[in-house]
């Protein structure tokens, strides 16, 4: 694996403490886009992880009720491009929150009103997170690719007009002292662009796969030692209390599934074991905590 | 045996709504009052508090602002992660902590993490966040049931009660389970109204109700008071308005949805 450095065997080993957080893999590595910055490099014709059937999805979500799931998570990929995404996230919300990661190009006004008849008719949250790395065509483009910028700045008036508050998610690609110009830039965007309440998240950039090309990767220093969790909260790591379901079984976190070593099994109950913290992207959720939730779930592990 | 108990939820130094709170549930004839929590945060002169509490014998359960105030811990453990979130945050703590006296950060350091109690058949359990974990969101809607039929029999509770989210909601769920988010009375619930509110739980005819109650209280005179401890304008509006100004990006779409910001 290229981003294994270590080579003594002695790296930490951390357990399932709960699983609060069961995602989805929905659309597989499949996407109608190719993001310059993808820790799975996902694209149209990338075919190493499929599209999900409901079957294989409500399978998992059955085995998540004893386990006391709290919240389930829908990644890809490109989630709407899987034909039974609506199915699924239905059958989702009779039982828990879900949340969908996408990249709202696909959100055209009738899907978002469909968004909005699947939400209203559950007492759970439907949070839609709509990825966006700049606050302009041209600085988002260059990251996302031609025309995108436009597609998902319509992806997000659309479910705005359908009442939801999507959570704009953006890959932190700038420099420290630009935060306040780039925050400013998203939210003075966003609010021109029909949103006026927006929400943000911040992510790091995740230095694997697409991301290790663009970037210079890890440096060889940037891995987790049992010194540093002297003292540490352990659940600030996302694989303390979540799990991915894929095409291809259960993979400890969403960012690893690249690696083979990650995949713990064909059931939750299988991928409940512990796991080595071996990967240097395992140093970017140490640093940032758990990354890939929402806020509103923080408290528990972030 | 008790019958009916008055559930009190994050206080947030609010010591004028704490004490209508407190004679309400009174006069309302309960057997006990309990408060949960969160006693500081937010509001002004967080020492007007402690009286209240240790003068009506309330038993109180350590919330996360207590447990870091009084262990001298950096931040609230709010569990905030945005930036603008954590700015009000620490303004806000920082004046709490330095306004405490240190005789209340010790007798806060010894709270209990939870109470039990029996309601008739009913076995009890108040936390302040969840059973386990004294910062965990529990918001309504994104809470599954299945999520709180496991933590019942995890921690083998019949009724769970919590605050720590600012929003008061409840559950009833197979085998006769209950949880109750009981409110707060540090602030309004963010729906427009400037009034707060605590719960009552009461056995009737074996069976165990919760019942939200609305608590006017001079609003004017907390704002005023946190006007002259120059705390931020925006907490001074959420007390005025009923709408929060800010620690929004924990809320869930649709608590978030509700709101005004």
């Amino acid at each position: 694996m290229q981003d294994l450095i270590k080579t003594k065997q002695d790296y930490p080993e951390i357990f399932l403490d709960s699983l609060d957080h069961l995602w989805f893999q929905v659309a597989g590595t499949l996407c109608n886009i190719k993001c310059e910055h993808c820790f799975i490099s996902c694209s149209p014709t990338n075919h190493s992880f499929e599209f999900m059937s409901f079957e294989q999805v409500n399978n998992y979500l059955e085995e998540s009720i004893s386990r006391g799931v709290k919240e389930y998570y829908f990644t890809g990929g490109e989630p709407f491009m899987n034909k039974d995404m609506f199915k699924i996230l239905e059958r989702t919300l009779e039982l828990g929150p879900a949340t969908v990661l996408t990249n709202g190009m696909l959100i055209i006004p009738e899907k978002a009103e469909k968004l909005k008849a699947i939400s209203d008719n559950s007492i759970y949250s439907l949070e839609i997170r709509v990825s966006i790395d700049g606050y302009t065509e041209m600085m988002n483009d260059e990251i996302r690719g031609k025309g995108v910028f436009k597609k998902a700045m319509e992806g997000v008036r659309n479910l705005v007009v359908n009442n939801f508050l999507p959570i704009i998610t953006v890959t932190k690609t700038w420099e420290e002292n630009q935060d306040e110009e780039v925050l400013e830039g998203f939210i003075n965007t966003l609010k021109s662009h029909g949103y006026p309440r927006p929400r943000l998240k911040i992510l790091p950039s995740i230095k694997i796969g697409k991301e290790a090309a663009r970037t210079k990767g890890y440096d060889k220093y940037e891995y987790v030692t049992n010194e540093m969790l002297v003292d540490f909260e352990m659940s600030n790591f996302i694989c303390a209390n979540s799990r991915i379901a894929t095409s291809k079984g259960v993979y400890v976190c969403p960012i690893l599934i690249d690696s083979p070593d990650a995949n713990l099994g064909n059931t939750l109950e299988e991928a409940s074991k512990g796991y080595e913290l071996k990967h240097q992207a395992c140093y970017t959720c140490y640093l940032f905590g758990a990354i890939c939730s929402n806020y509103s779930s923080v408290g528990r592990d972030a | 045996m008790l019958k009916k108990v008055a559930l009190i939820g994050g206080v947030y130094s609010n010591h004028i709504a704490l004490k209508k709170t407190v004679e309400d549930a009174k006069q309302k004839g309960v057997d006990a009052i309990y408060c949960m929590g969160d006693l500081g945060a937010f509001g002004p002169n967080p020492d007007k508090v402690f009286p209240i509490l240790i003068d009506n014998k309330i038993p109180v359960v350590q919330g996360n602002y207590d447990n870091s105030i009084s262990n001298g811990l950096d931040d609230c453990q709010c569990g905030y992660t945005d930036p603008r979130d954590n700015y009000f945050a620490k303004l806000s703590y920082d004046y709490t902590f330095r306004k405490t006296n240190d005789v209340f950060k010790l007798w806060m350091k010894h709270l209990p993490t939870e109470i039990r109690f029996e309601l008739g058949n009913y076995k009890v359990l108040l936390s302040h966040g969840s059973p386990r974990q004294m910062n965990e969101f529990l918001w309504e809607t994104t809470t599954p049931t299945h999520f709180l039929e496991k933590l019942c029999a995890d921690y083998n509770a019949d009724i769970i009660c919590a605050t720590h989210t600012g929003i008061h909601w409840e559950r009833k769920f197979k085998d006769d389970k209950y949880f109750v988010n009981v409110g707060v009375i540090g602030r309004p619930e963010n729906d427009g109204n400037t009034f707060v509110g605590y719960t009552i739980l009461e056995l009737e005819n074996d069976f165990v109700n919760a019942k939200y109650i609305p608590v006017e209280y001079d609003h004017h005179a907390l704002a005023k008071e946190m006007k002259e401890e120059k705390l931020p304008e925006q907490f001074i509006e959420t007390i005025l308005s009923g709408w929060w100004t800010t620690c929004l990006e924990v809320l869930p779409a649709k608590e978030r949805i509700k709101g005004k910001f």
